[in-house]
């Protein structure tokens, strides 16, 4: 039986049946890392030694008969979450090198539930990416083909280390972030199911940040479920992080099995955008139709500022993270270029630290907020964005979930949209105004397109309502029976 | 008189305005852990939040808004509900975020309003434009190395009160005025040690002048001033360049100017055109700080009697001139100490001892109101010896240097050296008649008219008795026996 394609639900049930031990279990991810990751680049830096320990002590725990339903599970983890003594890059080489003296909340969180953390995974540098071409460590390649082609394509991002190791079964799990779709596009782009919870649901502590008031953690797996066994160990509240929510986590693994009987389901107009490819809005009328037929009321509405959606996040965005990003200046940490004088070294440091779509982000985020141009972009950004938020309430008066595609195509080649940011940016147009407005949004798996590529739905419900969410990306999951895997794979 | 300056084309006018940055008194630092506590060995005091790590957030600290709040209060100042912390964004070594937290459009306390007094004895309202908190930042050491510079971070992320004031300040005295009652406020509610040499006070000063009845012209700032002396320095050398740049055809540009204490002048620091585009935007790492009504009105009324209100309670309880009463509310510890010793007993006279021979005897011991020459107690029972007519008030100056010499108490003093006053009206009449016997020319000039040897014989009498003698029986006595 081979370990690398069970569910992390079926390999819970399996360790706590002592049909094999987590150390198995991690072995055989770590034999099938040393085999693809060299071609994937999934993982930036793996850690097998202490995976086997951890694996040891998960298995101890299941002895002793006080192991969850993760102990022994193995996960990727983004390289954007600082992990105690283990290498953390954000994919820049500015941070190079550093070795964070402490551990993010999530994934601390994560360790005392009993996962084996195998490896860093790759994403775009800081996070700013669709495609994880920024990568100071190079770029990862999707695990799934065109039918008959052998063309090297994106796994998107920012999040696509995760989405590989996850789709190529170098890991049964990962952990995300998403800032403007990072967990959501590459989930769709390889197969998978992954979700950003409401904004304050996971606490952003020890997580390299890109920009503060969307930085959402969530997790990409294999299936509904799993996300939601994930995403429990993830969640509640952190001192460390005012705006982490001080709210109960409910049981999310309990809501899958709800069903969507009397749900209503919206579907906004204002997605239906001009040119949205015949193949996505096939998809998306399937979704409609699975949805309806298991018993939910299919409601039409309107979130009339959505178009303004990637305009508001390309200035919110880069203006945090313009911010965000000036602690990087060779002073206390990670890589110093020596100067003439204190600016000459910040400039040369910086030159040489960071990549060109982190630098194109500082200059955007640095200008929108500089004087006579903040009330002209920030501050009437910051005003559109309170407006896509009250088009989303105003929409969660009338209906409990939205349903949308995740992403405007499948994935793309590497190489492909690479001349002009705005049309890479576009990847996201779907995905954003969730974002902005801070609700949760879950990606699952939906079908093929004609080349054979995974197609991904998007569900958005409420504030705190990722059980919704669960309950109507699980009936989406039933009734789509997705069960396509990677050409590139371990077995 | 309102303090104006003579320049060549007339009377000039100085308006000032002060931003006072005051170091929060708190355990910890404003976001993070770290102790704030003044010193330790270079980044003792530093955690990972203050060091600007990746993934670092910073969290309020509870203490540092209440002591904001006090401060507010104590400046009859608008208390803010809701207010807001912002970024202010620029690049220096001992920045470690790039960015400084702080309060820009919101700030937690609004307008209030500090009384000072002048040496003539004028009150004068200097309005409170607003008090914002923020992060102060390391301290960057360019002499410990031949090329490099070190970085201290262990004030980075201190909270700090920025204490902005009105332009209502029109003189060198003003300003210094202004700052000692901040300060001396600051004191009393114990949320600033208003220490400058340390830094943990110092002032930016905002200086323009105008023709009397003008509208303001533009001003400069001086920054980091870091002594009352020095910031009326500040404000009078500055005002009179600017005089002399009006006065000569030329005009104010708006800079940013440093004082330099050993040549008595401002100096341009940057102007204008170079200022720092700070890219103040909403901290997105922190939500808005609500407080409570209930907080607020906890904190009031906990609030310690401030200094106005004791130096008007003096007045009224203790009948002591106004003058005084505010020799006496200047520290906390000097009032307290004051009405340790004063309460029950003779007021005014316990006034007149601490502000005569206490204060003269602390200064010339080089002690302090903590640590003082003479204890409240001790200086209380001298107080209560005159005033049960042991001693009179000449011996009692003696006994008060004995106490400050040995330490004894006053009583004891009074005993050993037998300075018990002399009630014993037969001792007196004896004395004066000795007295007069003695000076028979005097008496006589005194019966032709001559008033003033009155207070000769009452000397003479006291000085036979070894200045024991009850002045007022000797008085007596010297007017009967003069018939």
């Amino acid at each position: 039986m081979s370990l690398l394609n069970l569910t992390i639900a079926e390999a819970a049930r399996a360790l706590g049946a002592k049909k094999f031990s987590a150390v198995e279990l991690t072995a055989a991810h770590n034999a099938a890392i040393a085999a693809l990751n060299p071609r994937l680049n999934a993982y930036i830096t793996v850690t097998p030694e202490l995976a086997l320990a951890q694996a040891k002590a998960a298995d101890a725990r299941i002895a002793a008969g006080s192991a969850g339903p993760l102990t022994g599970i193995p996960l990727a983890i983004k390289d954007l979450f600082c992990t105690a003594g283990v290498r953390t890059t954000a994919a820049s080489k500015i941070l190079e090198p550093f070795v964070p003296p402490y551990e993010s909340t999530v994934t601390r969180q994560l360790l005392e539930a009993g996962t084996v953390c195998l490896g860093k995974a790759n994403l775009d540098e800081f996070a700013m990416g669709s495609s994880n071409i920024t990568s100071g460590y190079g770029p990862v390649e999707n695990p799934w083909k065109r039918n008959g082609s052998e063309a090297r394509l994106v796994p998107g991002g920012s999040s696509g280390g995760s989405a590989a190791a996850v789709a190529a079964r170098l890991a049964m799990g990962a952990t995300g972030t998403d800032t403007g779709g990072s967990i959501r596009q590459p989930a769709a782009f390889t197969g998978l199911a992954g979700i950003k919870p409401t904004y304050g649901r996971c606490s952003r502590y020890g997580i390299v940040a890109f920009a503060s008031s969307l930085d959402q953690a969530g997790p990409m797996a294999r299936s509904v479920e799993d996300c939601a066994i994930l995403l429990g160990a993830m969640s509640g509240f952190d001192a460390h992080d005012s705006t982490s929510a001080a709210r109960a986590v409910p049981d999310f693994g309990a809501a899958i099995a709800r069903g969507v009987k009397g749900l209503r389901i919206g579907i906004p107009a204002e997605y239906r955008m001009d040119g949205m490819s015949a193949e996505i809005a096939a998809l998306w009328e399937r979704g409609v139709a699975w949805l309806r037929e298991q018993g939910a009321e299919i409601v039409d509405i309107s979130l009339p500022h959505t178009k303004y959606g990637l305009a508001v996040y390309y200035i919110v965005a880069p203006a945090e993270a313009s911010s965000n990003l000036a602690r990087y200046d060779g002073v206390r940490f990670g890589a110093r270029v020596d100067g003439e004088d204190l600016i000459d070294m910040y400039e040369r440091t910086r030159a040489a630290g960071f990549g060109p779509e982190v630098k194109r982000r500082i200059m955007i985020g640095t200008y929108v907020l500089s004087h006579g141009y903040y009330d002209a972009y920030y501050l009437k950004a910051q005003k559109v964005r309170n407006l896509i938020l009250r088009d989303f309430n105003n929409a969660f008066e009338k209906v409990d979930a939205i349903l949308t595609p995740t992403a405007p195509s499948a994935a793309f080649g590497l190489g492909e949209k690479m001349d002009d940011p705005v049309t890479m940016y576009l990847n996201d147009v779907f995905t954003v105004p969730a974002s902005l407005a801070g609700v949760p949004a879950m990606s699952i798996p939906a079908g093929l397109n004609a080349e054979g590529l995974p197609l991904g739905l998007q569900v958005i419900g409420k504030h705190f309502d990722e059980e919704t969410v669960f309950a109507v990306s699980a009936a989406l999951e039933r009734a789509a029976g997705f069960t396509a895997m990677p050409s590139v794979r371990a077995e | 008189m309102a303090y104006s300056l003579e320049g060549k084309t007339g009377t000039w006018e100085i308006v000032c305005g002060l931003e006072i940055h005051a170091q929060v008194i708190s355990e910890s630092k404003l976001f993070s852990g770290a102790s704030a506590t003044y010193g330790g060995a270079p980044n003792a005091h530093v955690s990972f939040v203050d060091a600007g790590f990746p993934g670092m957030l910073p969290v309020i600290n509870r203490e540092c808004v209440a002591q904001a709040v006090r401060t507010g209060l104590g400046l009859k100042a608008q208390i803010n509900l809701v207010s807001r912390f912002d970024r202010k964004n620029y690049f220096y070594a001992d920045l470690p975020n790039g960015y400084q937290i702080s309060q820009f459009e919101q700030p937690i306390v609004g307008t209030g309003d500090v009384e000072i007094e002048l040496q003539d004895g004028t009150i004068k309202h200097i309005g409170i434009t607003r008090l914002h908190l923020e992060q102060d930042a390391g301290k960057s050491m360019h002499d410990q190395h031949v090329s490099k510079s070190v970085i201290d971070l262990n004030r980075a992320g201190v909270a700090l009160m920025e204490i902005v004031s009105e332009p209502d300040i029109r003189s060198p005295e003003e300003a210094g005025a202004y700052l000692r009652k901040i300060r001396q406020i600051l004191r009393y509610l114990g949320t600033c040690d208003g220490n400058m040499e340390e830094g943990s006070m110092r002032a930016d000063v905002n200086v323009s002048v105008r023709k009397p009845g003008e509208a303001f012209r533009t001003r400069c700032e001086i920054k980091n001033v870091n002594s009352v002396r020095f910031v009326m320095h500040a404000v009078e050398a500055e005002a009179l360049r600017q005089i002399e740049v009006w006065e000569s055809g030329g005009e104010v540009r708006q800079e940013t100017r440093l004082y330099d204490p050993a040549r008595g002048e401002t100096r341009s620091m940057r102007s204008k055109e170079d200022a720092h585009d700070y890219r103040y935007f909403p901290e997105p790492d922190l939500l808005p700080l609500v407080l409570e009504e209930a907080f607020v009105a906890g904190l009031k009324a906990e609030l310690p009697e401030l200094p106005d209100e004791k130096r008007r309670r003096f007045c009224e309880e203790y009948g002591i001139p106004f003058y005084d009463a505010g020799v006496l509310v200047a520290e906390q510890a000097t009032a307290d100490f004051y009405e340790s010793v004063a309460k029950g007993r003779d007021a005014r006279l316990a006034a007149n001892w601490i502000s005569g021979d206490f204060f003269a005897a602390m200064n010339r011991t080089g002690r302090s109101i903590e640590n003082p020459p003479v204890s409240g107690a001790a200086l209380g029972e001298l107080i209560d010896l005159i005033a049960d007519k042991t001693i009179n008030g000449r011996i009692a100056k003696d006994v008060f240097e004995e106490m400050v010499e040995s330490g004894k108490p006053p009583g004891a003093i009074v005993e050993e050296k037998g300075l018990r006053q002399v009630t014993d009206t037969g001792a007196i009449e004896a004395a004066v008649a000795q007295v007069l016997a003695a000076n028979p020319d005097k008496v006589a000039e005194y019966k032709a008219g001559k008033d003033k040897l009155f207070g000769f014989f009452v000397g003479q009498v006291m000085k036979a008795m070894q200045g024991k003698g009850n002045p007022a029986l000797v008085n007596e006595e010297v007017k009967k026996q003069l018939g």
